[in-house]
């Protein structure tokens, strides 16, 4: 894919985060971390719960603040990408407002951009299309399903078009078949556009379905066990999971995780 | 078309019938009880002689040439409540949104308007008299608005800041402005808040102008006092019919909240539909 001649579109550099470091109750959330994203991977993060997958999301997004380490977005720091509007962020619960309809839920980020009306709806439009939701413009969010709502959550993150897309567990709540179904939807968005994508998730097998690259990581501290090259072929199909490549990809991130469980448990 | 308003009557009253039948029954049992009995009409009117007295009056505020006590009066209590609970409620309203800007402000506040909430305010209805003078109807809508005032600010300051996190999360990743994330987010959030409180306002505003009157004020000129007027008389179905009038403006007020609610916030849980 890209070179290596480009910068990376994130630099995380020995970054350690603590919480509450004067109380009793002090995590270590993340210990010299160190990562670089080239541009258009597809990233996933996968490990124990509080290993740190969130804190290190929302230390990109600027939504909680760096302490120690390095961490570049486009060779900006954090505060300044999010200013920008360099990323898009989709939250485990697709987090639409409930006084919106679906339409006005995917132009809110365009609204606060002072988009002209027509364009809002025009992208809102598209984005909708993109993401199989035509004719649903006009709905509440309350009646759509979880797996609807969550696709009206990537379309609004990816409306005013950043080039990263950031994404905490989108798929976590919903039903094993309506899963797989959004990662074709996903895989798809992310074949037909310009994007890098950064993906938490609990499931081996949607980490391997989707990924270049698959960061293993194990709690206390948050720190990275293994970095998974993945090798399945593209384009990533339905029959790309009966691959031996696939299985081969899935017990190597299984084995990563297991053997920085073992002492935990 | 005809069908339609057909169907939404019937379906009214399949849904009321329930309470249809239950107030018709509690009214004839007090009718039989009053007159098998016979209890003395100073202690308890018959519903048929309450009802005699309010046609009456009626009959005497349609006829242009007459004039009814008791519809002048409702008028004024009506306006003193209306007013209290324009100006109470916009005031809570808007104290509470300057104050969700500033959240030390808004922290300092609170504990205090909870404990005013919890103080019978009430009380304070003769100091009102004596500061507004008890034939203004100023005293009765200052009570009144002291009364709906706590409540609003303290619902409206919950709603402007009890927020899913993830949804200010998800402003700040837009880089959105304070300004925008009130318009956007922390009113609408606010909505349900504020109209449950206006829903309890519109009840205290009528209960707070009545019991506002009663501490004195022109005569028979207010709900309150025609009340005590008639009682003081023994003409207690008088005092009665000007008891249901009370309890029609509490409810055509409250009514009147309501209908505010869903055509505001259509998209709030209480009025969704099954069929979408
Ligand atoms: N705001 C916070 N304050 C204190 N501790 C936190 C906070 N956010 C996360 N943590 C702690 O940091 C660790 C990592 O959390 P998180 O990044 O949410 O893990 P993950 O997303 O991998 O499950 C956990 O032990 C969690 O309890
Ligand atoms: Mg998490």
């Amino acid at each position: 894919m890209s070179e290596t001649k480009c910068e990376p579109v994130i630099q995380v550099d020995r970054v350690h985060k603590v919480f509450n470091p004067e109380s009793e109750n002090r995590v270590v959330a993340l210990s010299d971390f160190t990562l670089a994203v080239e541009r258009g991977e597809f990233i996933s993060l996968i490990g124990p719960s509080g290993c740190g997958k969130s804190t290190l999301l929302r230390l990109m997004a600027d939504l909680l603040t760096l302490q120690e380490g390095e961490l570049k977005i486009n060779g900006k720091l954090p505060a300044e990408a999010r200013l920008d509007r360099d990323y898009g962020f989709v939250f485990q619960a697709a987090t639409l407002y409930d006084w919106r309809t679906v339409s006005k839920n995917v132009q809110l980020p365009l609204e606060i951009m002072k988009y002209p009306k027509a364009e809002r709806e025009a992208r809102a439009r598209e984005l909708l299309a993109l993401v199989e939701l035509e004719g649903f413009e006009k709905h509440y969010p309350w009646q759509l399903s979880g797996g609807m709502q969550q696709r009206v959550a990537i379309a609004r993150a990816l409306v005013f078009e950043p080039t990263l897309l950031l994404m905490d567990e989108p798929f976590g709540a919903l039903d094993e078949f309506t899963r797989e179904r959004m990662n074709m939807e996903l895989m798809r968005i992310w074949e037909q556009k310009d994007l890098t994508v950064i993906f938490v998730t609990h499931s081996i097998p949607e980490a391997v379905f989707l990924s270049t690259r698959i960061v293993v990581m194990s709690a206390r501290p948050g720190r990275i066990i293994k970095i998974v090259k993945n090798e399945v072929e593209y384009p990533r199909v339905f029959a790309s999971r009966k691959t031996q490549q696939y299985y081969e990809t899935v017990n190597e991130v299984r084995e990563a995780l297991a053997s920085a469980h073992s002492y935990e448990i | 078309m005809k069908g339609q308003i057909f169907a939404r009557v019937l379906r009214f009253f399949q849904k009321y019938a329930p309470s249809i039948t239950l107030a018709v029954g509690v009214l004839v049992f007090w009718e039989v009880v009053v007159t098998v009995f016979a209890i003395q009409q100073f202690l308890l009117p018959k519903p048929s002689a309450i009802l005699t007295e309010y046609l009456n009056e009626l009959r005497l505020f349609l006829d242009p040439a007459g004039a009814s006590l008791l519809f002048e009066a409702s008028g004024a209590t009506l306006r003193e409540a209306i007013g209290g609970f324009v100006i109470g409620c916009g005031s809570g309203i808007g104290i509470a949104l300057l104050t969700a800007r500033w959240t030390a402000v808004n922290q300092a506040l609170m504990p205090f308007a909870i404990a005013a909430n919890s103080v019978p305010i009430i009380a304070f209805a003769p100091i009102m008299n004596n500061w507004f003078g008890i034939t203004n109807p100023f005293s009765k809508m200052a009570i009144v608005s002291i009364i709906v005032f706590f409540p609003t600010m303290i619902n409206t300051v919950r709603g402007l800041t009890l927020i899913d996190p993830n949804q200010l999360e998800l402003m700040h990743s837009y880089a959105a402005s304070p300004m925008r994330i009130m318009r956007d987010l922390r009113i609408p959030n606010a909505l349900p808040y504020i109209f449950s409180a206006l829903r309890i306002a519109s009840s205290l505003s009528v209960v707070g102008a009545i019991v506002g009157e009663f501490f004195g004020g022109p005569l028979w000129a207010t709900l309150g006092d025609f009340i005590t007027q008639e009682a003081s008389r023994f003409n207690f179905a008088r005092a009665w019919s000007a008891i249901i009038m009370a309890s029609l403006i509490g409810l055509s007020m409250y009514f009147v909240v309501l209908a505010l609610e869903r055509w505001l916030m259509p998209w709030h849980v209480s009025f969704r539909t099954d069929s979408s």
